[in-house]
């Protein structure tokens, strides 16, 4: 029995997961502004992702849960964050060490999530739970410069060199299929839909696939085939990259437990 | 993310609180004598302006176990909601007063709420004050077709906080803080900040 408290926890997680993987850019940006960026990025998703489980300690009343908790001391199958959020930032074809991070990768990426997360956000300001609505409409404001960003990215790294063009269109290639699991059905989300706390992310997919085209086109990239194996990071089953994501972000928490500062 | 304890061990009032900036004069508010006395706790990162100026401080009010007084976080993940917490708990202890310091997300804030005399007193300081909150205005489907449609591709029209011109360029949709974008001006060619919209 899928329990609201998850539905919430895939919120967070989403939001964490990026947030971690963006904030991988701090003080190794392509360029300072963009190192900023990132950075200003990461903030926002992790604040979001704050908010999200203090609601969560919160709503479970067990006087022990709280933000740290939620985030430091789950492990991977806890997690129900999207595959695509905790890929690292290289395609397939690239070598992974940290060296290699391709800034392609990344902007796609916060593209793809932002604009889902722009209409999710959206709808969700007028969820059932009043706290949910709130944390909604703040993150509304933030999701929105964050899709802003990434699309104008995109339009220069795609309609730029031959090389960014290459790597723009490669990263597309390689992240398309995961967003598969935007759209499939999940016993949490069915569950927060009915109560009208949560939204159908399935609702969001015409206006989704429009505004990937249409950016895509202008940077004179193909949208690339969404077949293939759909992901189900959601439901608690991850890639192998989570457990080294988890890792690096757990272990300060996890070596020094109720550590203050 | 912090290890003091968790803000949820207060955990957010529903009370529904005015969405919109405050009134300019606090003359006819009650406790007074508080309002009055956080008049003095600035912006930790801007420390030109106070709470009430940035549309932070929303209310003071008398609450089940005695007196609250409300804040509302900026951005999420504004790294200075903590400081502006203890800031405000600090000038209330030592003036003597008891009293709560809250946090509370809704109505969501919007730069749309900053006074008057807040917007210049950021431009006196070298950062354009915000233009319109398309954000705060839209909602719903429209946000979806503001966010595409227009406000990708539009920019706002800031004026250079040292010349007043209005020819200015964005070099970046982020800056040194959270709320904050890079501009220079095309005219003086000094670079400034730009409060964001929100």
């Amino acid at each position: 029995m899928a329990s609201y408290q998850d539905y919430l926890l895939f919120l967070a997680d989403n939001a964490l997961i990026l947030g971690q993987r963006n904030a991988e850019w701090c003080g190794h940006g392509p360029i300072l502004e963009e190192d900023l960026a990132l950075a200003n990025n990461s903030l926002d998703l992790i604040g979001q992702a704050r908010l999200l489980y203090q609601h969560v300690a919160t709503v479970r009343k067990d006087g022990k849960s709280s933000e740290d908790l939620l985030a430091y001391f789950r492990d991977v199958p806890d997690f129900k964050n999207y595959t695509l959020l905790e890929l690292p930032h290289g395609t397939a074809l690239l070598p992974t060490s940290r060296g290699d991070r391709d800034y392609a990768v990344t902007i796609a990426r916060n593209f793809l999530y932002s604009a889902l997360m722009v209409q999710a956000w959206a709808a969700l300001s007028a969820s059932t739970d009043a706290q949910l609505a709130a944390i909604a409409s703040k993150s509304l404001k933030e999701v929105q410069y964050h899709l802003r960003h990434a699309h104008d990215w995109v339009l220069r790294l795609g309609d730029g060199t031959d090389a960014s063009h290459a790597r723009m269109q490669a990263a597309f290639d390689y992240l398309m299929p995961f967003t598969q699991e935007f759209w499939t059905a999940s016993a949490m989300e069915t569950s927060a839909i009915k109560t009208g706390a949560g939204v159908d992310m399935s609702a969001f997919k015409t206006e989704w696939e429009a505004m990937v085209s249409d950016t895509l086109q202008a940077a004179t990239l193909k949208v690339p085939a969404t077949t293939g194996f759909v992901t189900t990071g959601k439901h608690g089953v991850h890639s192998e990259h989570l457990g080294f994501v988890l890792a690096e972000m757990q272990s300060l928490a996890r070596a020094h437990p109720e550590a203050v500062w | 993310m912090s290890f003091k304890a968790p803000s949820s061990a207060h955990p957010m009032q529903p009370d529904v609180l005015p969405d919109g900036p405050l009134a300019q004069s606090q003359e006819s508010q009650d406790h007074h004598a508080i309002w009055e006395l956080l008049e003095a706790v600035t912006d930790p990162e801007i420390p030109v302006v106070n709470l009430r100026e940035m549309g932070i401080l929303r209310a003071v009010r008398q609450g089940p176990s005695g007196l609250e007084v409300v804040i509302t976080p900026t951005y999420s993940g504004c790294p200075a909601m903590g400081q502006m917490e203890d800031d405000v708990a600090n000038a209330l202890s030592s003036a003597g007063v008891a009293a709560r310091v809250i946090t509370q997300l809704a109505p969501a804030w919007s730069t749309d709420w900053m006074t008057p005399e807040g917007r210049e007193k950021l431009r006196a300081y070298g950062i354009a004050p915000p233009v319109k909150s398309a954000c705060a205005a839209a909602s719903g489907s429209s946000v979806i077709a503001f966010a595409w449609r227009k406000g990708l591709v539009e920019r706002d029209t800031v004026a250079c906080p040292q010349c007043g011109s209005d020819n200015t360029t964005e070099i970046s949709h982020f800056g040194s803080t959270a709320c904050k974008a890079l501009y220079r001006c095309l005219k003086c060619m000094e670079p400034f900040d730009y409060f964001k919209p929100y």
